[in-house]
């Protein structure tokens, strides 16, 4: 069994209205030095089979496919260490 | 009454809950529908499609990212490609990008706050489902949380030239001006809130002309063009 550990953010220049909120928060708890907040998800995928190069092929059609928005949406793979 | 040939199919999807809103103008305006249901793969004969409102498979994930791979959508997407007349309204619309029937993506308010309200609207160009003369202004209501429209400098180009789809309505003032840059209700982009495919079969809209028909639930009626428009295409109208 291979496991990976997905990322999905917002493409840079789009304008994240959830990061922008708790941003403003933090800066008015007074936590001054917060310059930017960004909200993405965390995903992580189990999937039968060895964590190898045609494995982790399929897991970056998954992302292309349904789990990210390639319009709106950058996403980033990681194989999760044992 | 008048009743129009040609039957519009209402595409349900678990999740949806504007069909019977969608069914009760179609009803109000003489037009025939039918449900057709998230697993179907038989569009019934239906001369053209809409895919209604609502929060289809919980807006999990992104909303319409799920209900864009449901078994009818394979049937939309054929039907759609042959030319023939598809409409989302709000959460349809967010269905028919993330199909990459219509370009862009659909993302979170601008502001905080889910925004239900009446809003005027700007004819740009028309479409198979709407053929009011431009600068048209028109009264709608809005009913959404992710109704942002987005898409990037390369797609608006697109936009503006037709190669990639048409703008067809844009957010206004009540006198049909433009609203100052970055002032749409929800952020849109170009105060974009309406766009169709290069061909003008495929139509998406935030505002939702399904609840402004039986002049008793709203105070515009302006929502009876958009089903009127697309069967007059295929049909004389028979008394």
């Amino acid at each position: 069994m291979a496991q990976y550990q997905i990322y999905v953010t917002y493409k840079q220049g789009i304008f994240d209205p959830a990061g922008a909120t708790a941003e403003r928060a933090l800066q008015q708890m007074e936590f001054d030095e917060v310059n930017s907040v960004r909200i993405g998800k965390y995903i992580t995928l189990e999937v039968a089979g060895a964590a190898d190069a045609a494995t982790r092929a399929r897991v970056e059609t998954m992302c292309e496919k349904l789990l990210a928005n390639p319009v709106i949406e950058d996403f980033r793979i990681e194989e999760a260490q044992e | 009454m008048t009743r129009q040939s040609g039957t519009i199919g209402i595409v349900v999807f678990p999740g949806s809950n504007c069909e019977q809103d969608v069914a009760y103008s179609c009803e109000q305006l003489g037009i025939a529908t039918r449900y057709l249901w998230h697993g179907e793969r038989d569009l019934g004969g239906c001369e053209a499609l809409v895919l209604p409102g609502g929060f289809s498979y919980g807006d999990y994930l992104r909303c319409g990212a799920v209900a864009r791979f449901s078994p009818v959508m394979e049937e939309v997407i054929r039907f759609a490609e042959a030319g023939r007349p598809v409409l989302g309204i709000c959460n349809g619309f967010q269905i028919l990008t993330e199909a990459h029937l219509l370009p862009g993506a659909l993302i979170r308010n601008a502001g905080l706050k889910f925004i239900c309200r009446n809003v005027a609207l700007r004819v740009e160009a028309s479409c198979d489902w709407l053929g009011l003369p431009q600068a048209t202004v028109l009264h709608l209501p809005i009913n959404h949380g992710e109704g942002n429209y987005y898409c990037d400098a390369a797609t608006l180009e697109g936009l503006r030239d037709g190669t990639v789809g048409r703008v067809i309505l844009r957010f206004c003032a009540e006198d049909g001006a433009d609203l100052p840059e970055g002032s749409a209700p929800n952020g849109s982009l170009d105060a974009i809130t309406g766009v169709s495919n290069a061909a003008g079969n495929v139509f998406g809209l935030m505002p939702h002309p399904d609840r402004a028909v039986d002049p008793r639930a709203c105070h515009s009626t302006d929502g009876g063009a958009f089903f009127t428009t697309v069967l007059s295409s295929f049909s004389k109208v028979v008394s």
